[in-house]
């Protein structure tokens, strides 16, 4: 079912394709070709999914625990900003150190960033929801302030030219390349390895299990001796933290070894903070599936450049198109168990005992 | 949870078939063209016809004096997908990559070694990063604005004149710093809001209001969402200066001047230099000396003889350098 | 500071604040009403997108400003179908499926936008309407009185939502089926149809959002919104699902934007120090809530899909 839903959506693209002019074949083989036409293509779209499969992760966390995390975007920055400031200070440190600590800081940086919306909610009622919209918009403008003030390539001021950027950051912070000759670093296995961590977490360890408890049932929890107002506050700082770590990875494994805005969260972030919540749900909601699929959408708007490039269409269209593929698989995932429902309740069956599923969102 | 790892596991393994399928029949590369003829690509941040940034450089290229076969990639603010782009045309085999933004100067750095035949141009910027198939080109905005900021110091009747500006970064703070010099020159008061965005066109509207209840009768701009500020101006009959490109259609009646962006002075100048074997290496600056940089009036604007003459005599005296 | 607090600039503040506001009222009014249905719409900006695109062209295309408005109504709805459907029909995760339309009507209007429109072209603003006499009061006759018809509706429509909410057997269904559907479904209210009653209300709404925003600046362009949507979605929860709540956010939100940007006019805010004055209205609403720490009460039922058991 999900297959067809898929199926659909591409459907509805080459509608959207045809009417713009253009070959939807062509559209489907450029989209493939973009993501997996070549080994450095595969390892772009490896690299693309990175931060998508770390903000996915962190949201699986956050959702098992019942709270909803869509400030991905302030927690991104929030981590890079913080690793950018450590490779700025260290710049002599030994990769072996510098790397490491560089990650560190993003994973900090990024928990920073959660767990003030965590703790506004835990300990002052503040609905999670308005407090990482809210987040969002401020860690822009501070990212903004930072990039055009305090971190500016001093070059740029000489120069006059004020780009928002900073300077070429340490080398020995550079994400090491795992396959020569393509854009794989070590931040894709990191990312792999977190979401393994992940789920670790949450089903092997006491920490996991509580915050679990947790999303069940906030009163059973409570009443079994768990603080909840903790659990909420970690739960959010951690999902936070994988979006700080992905900021991180984001500047390191980056070509070019330095933060630059455009002024917006996106222009940095490539929506990863969104697009990370679409993989976490394409993936059940747990960490390990989070990987799969947040490669499969990576390779979707991987693709989708090419396409671009291939069909002389505009970006949008992919965007668009992302937008129908994120709501005909949500979709369908639900339309076998309705289906069933439909006959079940048209033909009087004796049903069997449904589950309300309370999902968190 | 089974459902689900079940429709993840046979939709990766589909799209996965599908993907050696495609593989299998992948594109060709195209053959450089020869001759004067050339392949120009542009990867730009915003669209080709947003009456700024992107727009000014697709003009440029189709205003070049020679055969160009153009692709254009636009709305690719986001990094890795510019330089996704910059490496899919440099593989397709064109002549010249135009990276128009300045956050793609990071992936130039890993692009351009990788193929010393193309000639990558890349702005705004100030130096190629020692990239010797890189040419960089950045616009001394300063210039424009300074023009514009005389001209409207001279048109204004209050003396208070108000700025709508995105961040204080780029080719934006060079140009109204630019402005404010020339129109202090001519006695008049600055107001300048940064709203904090490029894109806000709410934002920048309501900048603009909080600029005419303070007096100010004479607005500019700069960035793509300074049509708001302009819908406000023409609102409130204000005088607009703009930058970047000409923003005339904006407000045909109210636009008094746009400093426009002309890429193409310099193209040419890069052009000629791989035609005769130096691919790159070099950085360019557009002013008004060299003609990149020109102030083009509107005619729909009824401006006196006087302002326009000491307009004319600041561009004059920017383009002595 | 002294130039601040001179009548005329306050005047104009609040003028600012009050047409600032109307945009992230409307949407947040049809939030409103949906959440306390039990759904939670994350794809507001990308419906207000849409609306936005398509009254602009129409505005393009006619030069009629109520008939902009009714097509941004329209696909208001259409996209209020949608979301019912997905949510309602589909039973799919609620956050997730709201992010799909928010991406969907991003791609989309941008796409639209540059196939049909291209340059931005300036279309006539929604003019300023003065109620008789209220409007040449003092003080506040100016902001108040001295607005757009847009503004008249979102403002007026706060009583009428309480009123939908409180007075209505349709508001008792939605608030019914917003805390506990079980026992609504038990009693004989369609917890499906009063669901898709209220989302599609919602989004209706959320069409007259894009087309205030839009038809009061004249002119779109790609992301008009800039996130407009994710805020008045925040603002819903500022205002404890309350209509009069929601307003006093919305009112901030403007009011606190307006200041900031007669500030940096003024130069009471120095330019070094303007990107961290653009967090005020987003560090104050959360101040603002923090300090009026009310153990708010959210309908129960909210973002759970309703099977019957």
């Amino acid at each position: 079912m999900p297959l067809l839903a898929a199926a659909v959506a591409f459907a509805f693209g080459a509608i959207m394709l045809v009417a713009l002019g253009a070959n939807p074949f062509e559209g489907l083989q450029a989209l493939f070709d973009g993501a997996f036409g070549s080994g450095d293509r595969l390892a772009a779209t490896a690299v693309r999914a990175t931060p998508l499969i770390l903000v996915g992760a962190g949201i699986t966390i956050a959702f098992r625990t019942s709270v909803i995390n869509i400030g991905g975007e302030s927690q991104i920055i929030a981590g890079a900003l913080l690793s950018t400031v450590t490779a700025l200070s260290f710049p002599g440190l030994t990769p072996y150190l510098l790397v490491p600590m560089v990650l560190m800081a993003g994973f900090i940086g990024g928990g920073i960033a959660g767990a003030i919306p965590g703790a506004l909610k835990a300990y002052a009622s503040v609905n999670e929801i308005l407090s990482t919209i809210m987040l969002n918009l401020i860690m822009v403008q501070f990212m903004n302030y930072l990039l055009r003030g305090p971190l500016i390539d001093p070059y740029e001021l000489e120069a006059g030219t004020r780009i928002p950027q900073t300077q070429r950051l340490s080398d020995n912070a550079s994400l090491p390349t795992l396959v020569d000759g393509t854009r794989l670093h070590l931040g894709v296995p990191i990312a792999v390895a977190a979401a393994v961590a992940a789920y670790f977490l949450l089903w092997r360890t006491p920490v996991g299990f509580r915050l679990r408890a947790v999303g069940h049932s906030p009163k059973a929890a409570r009443a079994a001796g768990i603080n909840v107002q903790r659990n909420i506050t970690l739960a959010l700082g951690l999902s936070g933290a994988f979006a700080g770590l992905a900021g991180a990875i984001l500047v390191f494994g980056s070509q070019g070894q330095r933060m630059v805005t455009d002024g917006s969260a996106a222009g940095f972030t490539a929506s990863a903070g969104f697009n990370g919540i679409v993989a976490a749900l394409f993936g059940g909601l747990h960490p390990l599936w989070t990987v799969p699929s947040a490669f499969l959408f990576g390779a979707l708007l991987t693709g989708a450049t090419q396409l671009q490039r291939v069909l002389q269409v505009p970006s949008s269209l992919a965007v668009a198109l992302n937008g129908i593929i994120v709501i005909f698989v949500i979709s369908s995932s639900r339309v076998r168990v309705r289906l069933k429902k439909l006959l079940e309740n048209s033909s009087l069956i004796n049903k069997p005992d449904q589950e309300e599923t309370t999902e968190a969102t | 949870m089974k459902t689900k790892m079940r429709f993840t596991a046979r939709l990766f393994a589909v799209l996965g078939a599908f993907a050696l399928l495609a593989t299998a029949c992948g594109g060709d590369d195209d053959t450089p063209e020869a001759g004067g003829a050339l392949t120009v690509a542009i990867v730009a941040p915003s669209a080709s016809d947003d009456l700024a940034f992107t727009q000014s450089m697709v003009d440029a290229v189709n205003a070049l004096d020679r055969e160009i076969t153009l692709s254009i990639t636009d709305g690719t603010f986001i990094v890795e997908e510019a330089a996704a782009a910059i490496r899919g045309y440099a593989e397709d085999g064109i002549n010249v990559v135009i990276a128009h933004g300045t956050q793609f100067g990071a992936s130039l750095a890993e692009i351009a070694p990788d193929f010393p035949d193309t000639t990558f141009i890349w702005g705004t910027a100030t130096d190629t990063q020692g990239l010797d198939n890189v040419f960089a080109y950045h616009p001394a905005a300063d210039q424009g604005g300074y023009v514009n900021g005389v001209m409207a110091a001279a048109i204004s009747t209050t003396g208070v004149i108000g700025v709508v500006g995105p961040v204080e970064a780029g080719d934006a703070v060079a140009y109204i710093n630019g402005f404010i010099e020339g129109a202090e020159a001519g006695g008049a008061t600055v107001n300048v809001t940064y709203t904090g965005s490029f894109g806000d066109v709410a934002l920048a509207a309501e900048a603009a209001e909080a600029h005419i209840t303070n007096n100010a009768d004479v607005l500019t701009g700069t960035a793509q969402m300074v049509v708001g500020a302009v819908g406000v101006a023409s609102s409130n009959d204000i005088p607009w200066f703009g930058t970047q490109a000409n923003q005339t259609s904006l407000a045909p009646n109210l636009v008094v001047a746009s400093q426009v962006y002309h890429w193409e002075v310099v193209l040419e100048e890069m052009l000629a230099l791989r035609d005769s074997g130096t691919k790159g290496g070099q950085a360019f600056e557009l002013n008004m000396a060299n003609g990149g940089l020109v102030i083009e009036f509107n005619d729909g604007y009824s401006l006196s003889a006087d302002v326009k003459a000491a307009g004319e005599a600041a561009i004059a005296e920017k383009s002595a350098g | 500071m002294d130039d601040f607090f001179t009548t005329s600039v306050l005047v104009a503040t609040a003028a600012a604040a009050i047409r600032l506001a109307t945009p992230y009222l409307l949407a947040a009014l049809g939030e409103t009403i949906g959440q306390r249905s039990g759904v939670l719409n994350l794809g507001v900006d990308g419906v207000m997108l849409l609306s936005a695109f398509f009254a602009y062209w129409t505005v393009l295309s006619t030069g009629n400003l109520w008939l902009a408005a009714l097509v941004a109504l329209l696909v208001g709805l259409i996209m209020g179908v949608i979301y019912a459907v997905i949510t309602v029909f589909f039973e799919a995760t609620q956050g997730i499926s709201g992010i799909g339309i928010f991406i969907f009507g991003l791609g989309f209007s941008d796409l639209m936008f540059r196939q049909q429109v291209g340059t931005p072209k300036p279309v006539p603003r929604l003019p300023s309407v003065n109620i008789p006499f209220l409007a040449d009061l003092p003080y506040v006759g100016e902001p108040l009185f001295q607005r757009s018809l847009m503004t008249y509706l979102a403002f007026g429509l706060v009583p009428l939502t309480v009123v939908l909410l409180n007075k209505t057997t349709f508001g008792l269904n939605v608030r019914a089926v917003g805390e506990n559907p079980q026992a609504a479904d038990s009693l004989g209210v369609s917890v499906e149809r009063t669901r898709f009653a209220a989302i599609m209300i919602g989004n209706a709404f959320a069409g007259l959002a894009g087309a205030a925003l839009v038809l009061q600046l004249g002119i779109f362009q790609p992301n008009l919104t800039q996130g407009m949507g994710f805020i008045a979605v925040a603002l819903v929860y500022f205002g404890a699902w309350r209509p009069w709540g929601v307003m006093g956010g919305a009112l901030l939100y403007g009011v606190v934007n307006a200041t900031v940007l007669q500030w940096k006019a003024l130069g009471i805010i120095p330019v070094s120090i303007s990107d961290l004055a653009g967090m005020a209205p987003a560090i104050l609403t959360i101040g603002a809530l923090v300090l009026l720490a009310r153990r708010v009460h959210a309908p129960a039922a909210l973002t759970k899909p309703f099977s019957r058991h």
